[in-house]
């Protein structure tokens, strides 16, 4: 088997990703969509590391956690108060900004 | 880059992982976009995220596939966790679409977004590949490579993000934070407005019945109506209350259908609805 | 001397300024102040005047330059005044016969609450007057020419509670805009080929200049005049500004204002004696007019607007006389002049008939007046020889000179000339004479009005007799006085020139025909309304008196060739706009909207339909970018 399969497998799974964004309306199943779609990345990189014999694409996968995990935090941070002021965490909700 | 060291093939039990474990995370993913309750999408990604550790590990990237179990399965996916509970753990989400051809749309892109990347790495000359064995070796392992990276050629964007994740949590406090606008209430005050409000007693408790953790069933007044004063305040505005007014009615009945059964008393009530009804025209008639 | 001509204009100016400015608390005073101040300019044309006698006739110009208006390079206009003698004759004019008039209105406006503005309005229309006729310049002589515009149609919409009086406002504003159209083309053209505007370089160089040119300024001078002076096409207005109170017809619409077109064209003469064109039809507007507006005065019953075609009328023969050339010009003044006379005290007269008789203006029911205003039926019958050209009188003089001056133009258009103002002159005597006889003989028509009020004639008060009596006096003494030893021809002539011409009648052939159209024209007035008691319905009469009562339906001509064809020609503009223009505009507007509409759909608010286009738009570069590879 050739490692590019993991490649395959990470197309796959940010497509399933990008899909459950558009189509999922709770808040939270939406950003975990997202956290799925960077993960799709961060097992490409890791491959394209693996594919070329070097760390640059570990270092870059890493960072990507990170700022995942900050990015999960506000995130959060905003889902918890939109809710408290709309009392539902769908995204449909908060469309504040049509006409 | 040393020559020798490209391959074209990983090791047999690596491919039977990939396949086995590589279906798993596909199924995992399907389950988080599918799934109508937030909680078993979380479980489904967190179930996914594990497979991907793994695979983390299986390319050689052993920092990162421990990494990925601590922050984001541990944390992260526990954080998710929480807010699920937060925000209602019970309510499932409609998996109806209300945006007209939101969901063909949302295929279509999806479809051919995939597509195009599968295509596009299948139109790459990816045949071989050089491993990580000499990339590990060079400082004494994957960890120690990473660091050697981190702290000289990546310093800069690894203070950037140190910069971020505190940014972050201050952010996340601040949206989250709800500043007091007045003054708080002391005891004193506290206890003088109960004495003189509606309610001196405990606000009365929720009714209980004995199928389940009935917090969510308002308690019953004497006369038999349900009291939402029992149920608790963010129930209440969630929607969550259980009425179950009727309940106890279908219950008593129920109860007294099995009683005549066992009894045979089925005639027995036969005859007395008999006996009611000239009753019953009897008075229609002294109303008349 | 020169620096009192500015103060010929500053008076009235003064006036205006501080009896429109200044407010109720001049409402006692205004009208002596507004008289004074008349007078005052008056006064000051008299010293003038008397200067400018004893100075040699050649030199006798006087130029005063008060500063420059626009200096533009290339473009010289300035406030400068020229007061020669056509000019002094006019100030004169204006501000004797203002004066008077302005004495006759303390007396006539005695119970309007707005005199004090009524006595602005005269002084702006002295002050405006005055500097038409001083100015030394045709751009300054336009400012004037503006500034009586809008006195007229403030006085004649004075009474704005009217709605006549506000539609006869409108109306002659309106016709005046067409002629002052005429004279601002005409000042352009001066400019552009002459390079100035001043009288001086413009008179001067007029012959050397190309024949074209000089018709095409010559005629739109007429056309200037023929709004000013109420001449054919552009006549219509006069008859209704008689809604304007008496005084008012009496000073702008019958002495002043209305020869000013006479003015222009006789201080423009060098441009007219060198386009003989123009001049024809100068001749012939004059001569269409003046049977126009005399065969509408003889249908009118209301007296002042039998008056008014009068007027329209005589000013025929001075523009007739005008066209003459060097021959017309001095008589075409001296008419002017004796008319001032006699028509302005014609009119006081009438307004003093008006006054004693409940503003009643219908001349039906008048009749037997001569017992009643005494001083008003001498001094109205005075005029009304003069202006018939009774013998001796006034309107003898001039008149005749203007017909001896018409057959003096030689040729078949001599002849022609002549004849129609004969005809004129007979027609004038018929019907000043029925006014006469309608007004002040035969027997007393007039009747309790609807509220069963019976109007009481009586004598008008001295402030308005006294005018009338002087007036009366020019209109007997002025022209004896002017034609005996050629006075006015040796006074004018170093201005406008003069020649004698070559009259194949001689003179006393003229006076005789004169005096026998004269006759005959009284004699059938008599025949008609003398002997037999006048109708109080007016009966139904010939086709041309029913015309002539609608004023030989001009305003049916205009109503039926401007408005109609106007309104056809904006009515198809407004489809052309509509269908087109606006088709052409909302159809884009629309399909815009419509698109817009479309595309707005795809701005729902929900955060998920961008996500998707975001998503999308990430799809279709990706596409690019692989296809630019692939490629």
């Amino acid at each position: 088997m050739n490692p590019v399969n993991y490649l395959y497998l990470a197309a796959l799974l940010f497509a399933i990703g990008a899909s459950g964004v558009l189509v999922r309306r709770n808040a939270i199943v939406v950003f975990m969509c997202v956290e799925l779609m960077l993960n799709a990345c961060n097992l490409a990189l890791v491959t394209f590391s693996r594919m070329h014999g070097n760390l640059d694409g570990q270092i870059v996968a890493f960072f990507t956690m990170v700022v995942a995990a900050a990015e999960v935090v506000v995130g959060l941070a905003i889902i918890v108060s939109l809710f408290r002021s709309r009392h539902s965490a769908s995204v449909d909700d908060a469309s504040l900004m049509k006409l | 880059m040393n020559a020798l060291a490209a391959a074209t093939t990983t090791s047999t039990g690596e491919a039977i992982q990939f396949w086995i474990l590589g279906t798993v995370a596909v199924i995992g993913a399907l389950s988080t976009v599918l799934l109508k309750r937030a909680v078993h999408s979380a479980l489904s990604l967190a179930g996914t995220m594990i497979v991907l550790a793994v695979f983390y590990l299986a390319n050689g990237a052993y920092f990162l596939g421990i990494v990925q179990i601590v922050v984001y399965t541990g944390a992260i996916m526990m954080l998710f966790l929480f807010v699920v509970m937060l925000v209602g753990v019970t309510a499932a989400d409609s998996l109806k679409e209300t945006i007209k051809g939101q969901r063909w749309l949302a295929l279509g892109c999806g479809l051919g977004f995939g597509i195009l990347l599968i295509a596009g790495i299948g139109n790459a000359s990816l045949s071989t590949f050089e491993g990580l064995g000499a990339a590990n070796a060079a400082h004494g392992g994957n960890i120690e490579g990473l660091a050697n990276l981190i702290f000289t050629k990546y310093v800069f964007a690894f203070e950037i993000t140190g910069a971020l994740l505190i940014t972050a949590t201050v952010g996340a406090m601040v949206l989250t934070h709800r500043e007091r606008t007045e003054r708080a209430k002391t005891q004193r005050e506290m206890s003088e407005e109960r004495v003189r409000g509606k309610h001196l007693p405990p606000l009365p408790a929720p009714g209980v019945y004995a199928r389940h953790n009935a917090v969510d069933i308002p308690g019953l007044l004497p006369d038999g109506t349900p009291s939402e004063l029992t149920v608790m305040q963010t129930l209440r505005r969630r929607g969550q209350i259980r009425d179950v007014s009727q309940q106890s009615l279908a219950d008593l009945k129920a109860l007294e259908q099995r009683s005549g059964e066992r009894l045979g008393r089925e005639d027995a009530d036969a005859v007395a609805r008999g006996a009611q009804s000239p009753s019953a025209a009897e008075n229609s008639e002294a109303a008349k | 001397m020169e620096n009192l001509i500015a103060l010929l204009v500053a008076a009235p100016l003064l006036g205006a300024a501080v009896l429109l400015c200044g407010g109720r608390r001049l409402d006692k005073t205004g009208h002596w102040l507004g008289t004074v101040l008349a007078g005052a300019s008056f006064v000051v044309g008299l010293i003038l005047f008397t200067d400018m006698l004893g100075k040699d006739p050649e030199n006798r110009a006087l130029h005063q330059h008060l500063f420059s208006w626009i200096p533009v390079e290339g473009f010289q206009a300035d406030i400068a005044f020229q007061l020669d003698q056509l000019s002094m004759t006019f100030v004169l004019l204006i501000t004797g016969v203002g004066t008077l008039i302005h004495i006759y209105s303390i007396g006539y406006m005695e119970h309007d609450e707005r005199r004090r503005r009524f006595f602005g309005y005269l002084n702006l229309f002295l002050a405006a007057m005055l500097i038409l006729v001083i100015a030394d310049n045709y751009l300054l002589l336009y400012v004037g020419w503006e500034g009586v515009g809008l006195a007229s149609f403030l006085l004649i919409g004075f009474w704005q509670h009217k709605p006549t009086a506000a539609t006869a406002a409108k109306k002659a504003f309106l016709v005046n805009r067409v002629g002052d159209m005429g004279l601002s083309i005409a000042i352009m053209l001066m400019f552009t080929t002459f390079g100035t505007f001043a009288f001086g370089p413009v008179l001067e160089s007029a012959g050397e200049t190309s024949q074209g040119k000089l018709t095409a300024i010559g005629l739109m001078l007429l056309l200037a005049a023929c709004g000013k002076s109420a001449q054919v096409p552009l006549q219509s207005w006069l008859g209704d500004a008689m809604e304007g109170p008496t005084p008012v017809s009496a000073l702008i619409h019958a002495a002043t204002m209305v020869t000013a077109g006479v003015y222009l064209i006789v201080r423009s003469g060098a441009i007219f004696n060198a386009a003989p064109d123009a001049q024809l039809v100068v001749v012939i507007v004059g001569a269409v007019t003046l049977i126009f507006g005399a065969i509408v005065g003889c249908a009118k019953d209301d007296i002042k607007k039998a008056l008014a075609g009068s007027t329209m009328s005589q000013i025929g023969y001075m523009i007739l006389a005008a066209g003459l050339g060097p021959i017309g010009y001095i008589f075409a003044i001296m008419h002017l002049v004796t008319h001032g006379f006699f028509k302005a005290g014609l009119f006081l007269g009438a307004g003093s008939v008006m006054h004693g008789m409940n503003d009643e203006v219908d001349m039906r029911k008048y009749g037997g007046l001569r017992k009643y205003m005494p001083v008003t039926f001498v001094t109205f019958g005075l005029g009304y020889l003069a202006i018939i050209g009774f013998p001796g009188l006034s309107g003898f003089f001039s008149k005749d000179k203007i017909i001896e001056a018409a057959f003096a133009k030689g040729g078949a258009e001599g002849w022609i000339l002549g004849s129609v103002a004969l005809l004129g002159a007979a027609i004038t005597a018929f019907y000043m004479t029925r006014v006469m006889l309608m007004t002040f003989f035969g027997e007393k028509r007039w009747q309790p009005d609807a509220e069963g009020h019976e109007p009481h004639p009586h004598e008008s008060p001295k402030s308005m007799t006294v005018p009338m009596i002087v007036l009366a006096f020019g209109s007997v003494f002025a022209g004896g006085f002017f034609a005996i030893g050629d006075r006015f021809v040796n006074w004018l002539e170093p201005v406008t020139g003069y020649d004698h011409g070559h009259s194949p009648l001689s003179a006393a052939t003229v006076t005789g025909a004169t005096v026998v159209a004269l006759v005959v024209g009284v004699g059938i007035a008599w025949a008609m309304y003398g002997r037999k008691p006048v109708p109080l319905v007016a009966p139904r009469g010939s086709v041309l008196t029913r015309a002539a009562r609608r004023d030989l339906l001009q305003d049916d001509f205009n109503h039926v060739v401007l408005v109609r064809g106007g309104e056809h020609l904006t009515r198809s503009l407004v489809y052309v706009d509509h269908s087109l223009v606006d088709g052409v505009v909302n159809g884009t507007a629309a399909s815009v909207g419509g698109l817009s509409g479309r595309l707005r759909r795809m701005q729902n608010g929900y955060a998920r339909t961008y996500a998707v286009s975001m998503f999308g738009g990430t799809a279709v570069v990706i596409a690019a970018t692989l296809l630019m590879r692939a490629v």
